[in-house]
């Protein structure tokens, strides 16, 4: 089964990718009604790459995300109830409903932020893991971004700047093969993006993002290796993401069926739920339970979500300094 | 032969339309055409919001798309530009200038200058801006000021599509660099435009209703908030001049000070947060250049100093709204 995980390991991590594939089909679907403002992006299939990192981490190690970071801020602890009501705008939510889904944030469990601009957690969490260095602590920083995000200059001077200054800092790429309706065939013309570690002084990994274990592994690895002073490392997460770039987005860039077969074949929950119970150490029926409670967790934030009460016309002009 | 089209449609005909005529005119951003290496379709979204649409196909080899690089791109247009190109980059969000900027503040925008007159750059950078679509801080600020700031640019603010199309092939014609920037929520104003290529002087105010008793001056998406309140100002024979700069830089100053010493009240409303915006810009300068005209202070109704929030019942608070414009016509037209 898994070398490093429990029993009580292996539930954790089914909850967290479940509740994430929960909470984003339910905004899917509330988004198609129209009632969800804004833009929303959806990590729907790509939980196996949040969960297998942020597994790793305490609430003292930080992590920056992307645009679609409903999954990352899940996997690190993030309250779905908070993320639910700010994805709807109200003032119960996670950011008091100032930031919306692309901006959730909780700097309490070292979650330093869904991030609108591509590319921008690179040189942040740099910063956070040299925080961290210099006081001596061995916690660590992890950077998510994408195959687009791999090609911004952001992310390549903070690549360089990890290694220069031997920083305990990890950057996760999580290449869904598309930027938009970009491909990264076009984007990244070296095969992976992993490919660049070497480049920079780094070690370069590649993993199969829809297998829990896999991901699970490589990123002890990095993590490990960070913690003991052994500098950055590049993890390249190969996944696919469910729905389009943002809802609404019409898909028409993707291969006909593309997704079905992923989901058919390659889905993480389903690989993770036969893995676990072909040696009979966990059941269907503890899944299925688990299965359950999410889906009342997540019911119940929505319906929270829409009777909670908007922000109030005061907090316009408030959180814009500490002081001023 | 004028029809009724879209801003939207209006941009992506003026773009068409610079693409038939000069062969040095190439367009590129990200998703321009969308689809690059994927196995679906080709052009799959013509820009973001589809502003670029068809293009791909027509120029073949004249769009580009690109990585997320938007410092290595949109300073290649520049230097494109200089090279006896004329590029049209487009950035997508306003927002997004942050992560290039020096490529046009530092570059672009001080070649003609620091090289003694003998640099061209005949670059056009496109952006979309503005609240209203519960984007949030990092995908609805309005920028123009900051860009208005600086010599060597020009700001181009359409309103309507009329505008958006003469301005667009203004600024693809215009031998320094240009920044032209679209309201999002304008995309679906439908006007007026003629189907011929025509061209909207840089530095010409359009006076967009005419009046005695006050004067607005409103930019991009508030100058039709401004022609809502004025309609409404009408009925309580309130009589506005809006006045519509069309470009920030460069300001049309005159038709401004002409119609305050008309009027003796103005009133500004920018989207803009309020410090160092073209409110306080255009009130700086009317204040010493039409001081004798004024029968009251001056009011500038903008966007409160905050980033734009998320939450609709914040946003909606955030945008100067008609009422808002109303009740500062009414203040400056009341005052003794
Ligand atoms: C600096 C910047 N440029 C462009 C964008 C617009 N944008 C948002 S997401 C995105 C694609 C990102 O692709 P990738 O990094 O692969 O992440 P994915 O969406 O696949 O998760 C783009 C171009 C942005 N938000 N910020
Ligand atoms: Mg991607």
């Amino acid at each position: 089964m898994s070398e490093t995980l429990n029993r009580e390991g292996l539930l954790k991590a089914y909850r967290i990718m479940r509740t994430i594939r929960e909470f984003e089909e339910r905004v899917h679907t509330d988004f198609a009604t129209g009632e969800i403002p804004g833009f929303v992006h959806l990590y729907a299939g790509e939980e196996a790459s949040a969960t297998g990192v942020c597994m790793h981490l305490t609430g003292a190690d930080y992590i920056a995300s992307t645009h679609r970071g409903h999954g990352h801020c899940i996997a690190k602890g993030v309250d779905p109830v908070g993320m639910m009501a700010e994805i709807w705008g109200k003032a119960t939510g996670t950011c008091k409903g100032k930031g919306g889904s692309m901006h959730i944030a909780d700097l309490s469990v070292g979650m330093l932020g869904a991030n609108g601009i591509v590319g921008g957690g690179g040189p942040l969490i740099c910063g956070t893991a040299l925080a961290a260095k210099i006081r001596g602590t061995k916690d660590v920083g992890v950077c998510f971004f994408g195959d687009g995000a791999s090609n911004q200059g952001t992310i390549f001077e903070a690549m360089n700047l990890a290694a220069v200054w031997k920083l305990p800092a990890i950057f996760v790429a999580e290449n869904n093969g598309y930027a938009e309706a970009t491909s990264s065939k076009y984007s990244v013309p070296c095969e992976h993006i992993a490919d660049r570690a070497p480049a920079f002084g780094m070690p370069g990994v590649i993993v199969d993002g829809f297998d829990f274990f896999a991901v699970h592994k490589a990123a002890g690895e990095a993590i490990k290796r960070a913690r003991e002073g052994g500098g950055p490392t590049l993890l390249e997460v190969k996944l696919s993401r469910y729905y389009g770039h943002f809802e609404g987005d019409q898909q028409t860039y993707r291969a006909p069926g593309e997704v079905q077969t992923l989901r058919e074949t390659k889905d993480c929950l389903m690989q993770f739920r036969r893995r676990v119970t072909a040696d009979g150490e966990i059941t269907d029926a503890q899944l299925d339970a688990i299965d359950g409670e999410v889906k009342t967790l997540i019911d119940d934030s929505v319906v929270r979500a829409k009777a909670d009460p908007k922000p109030a016309p005061a907090e316009l002009l408030t959180d814009v300094y500490v002081s001023y | 032969m004028a029809r009724k089209i879209t801003y939207q449609q209006a941009i992506n005909e003026a773009l068409d339309q610079e693409m038939a005529r000069d062969p040095r005119v190439i367009i590129m951003g990200e998703d321009n055409a969308g689809g690059a290496g994927a196995p679906g379709e080709e052009d799959a979204w013509g820009g973001v919001l589809g502003v670029t649409k068809g293009l791909f196909h027509k120029y073949p080899g004249r769009v580009l798309d690109t990585p997320i690089s938007e410092s290595g791109y949109v300073g290649a247009a520049v230097g494109a530009a200089c090279n006896g190109l004329r590029p049209v980059a487009e950035l997508m969000f306003v927002d997004f200038i942050g992560v290039c900027f020096d490529q046009i503040y530092n570059q672009a925008a001080k070649f003609r200058y620091m090289f003694g007159g003998k640099a061209e750059t005949p670059v056009v950078i496109r952006a979309m801006y503005g609240a209203g679509f519960r984007a949030a801080a990092q995908h609805s600020q309005c920028l123009y000021n900051m860009f208005t700031h600086i010599p060597g640019l020009k700001v181009v603010v359409p309103s309507n599509p009329y505008d958006a199309k003469g301005l667009l092939i203004q600024a693809i014609r215009d031998n320094d660099p240009v920044i032209f920037l679209e309201h999002k929520v304008l995309y679906t104003m439908e006007g007026e435009v003629p189907e011929e290529s025509y061209t909207v002087p840089f530095g010409e105010a359009n006076v967009a209703r005419e009046g005695d008793d006050v004067t607005i001056v409103a930019f991009g998406r508030m100058v039709n908030q401004a022609l809502t309140a004025a309609a409404a100002l009408q009925k309580q024979g309130i009589h506005c001049e809006v006045i519509d700069p069309r470009t920030t830089s460069p300001l049309d100053e005159d038709t401004i000070l002409e119609s305050v010493e008309k009027t003796g009240r103005l009133v500004i409303v920018d989207e803009s947060t309020p410090r160092c915006s073209m409110a306080s810009d255009i009130a700086g300068i009317v204040a010493q250049k039409a001081f004798g005209a004024l029968k009251a202070p001056i009011e500038q109704v903008t966007a409160p100093h905050v980033p734009v929030p998320f939450s609709d019942a914040l946003e909606d608070l955030y945008v100067p709204s008609p009422a808002r414009i109303e009740a500062a016509v009414t203040r400056v037209k009341e005052y003794r």
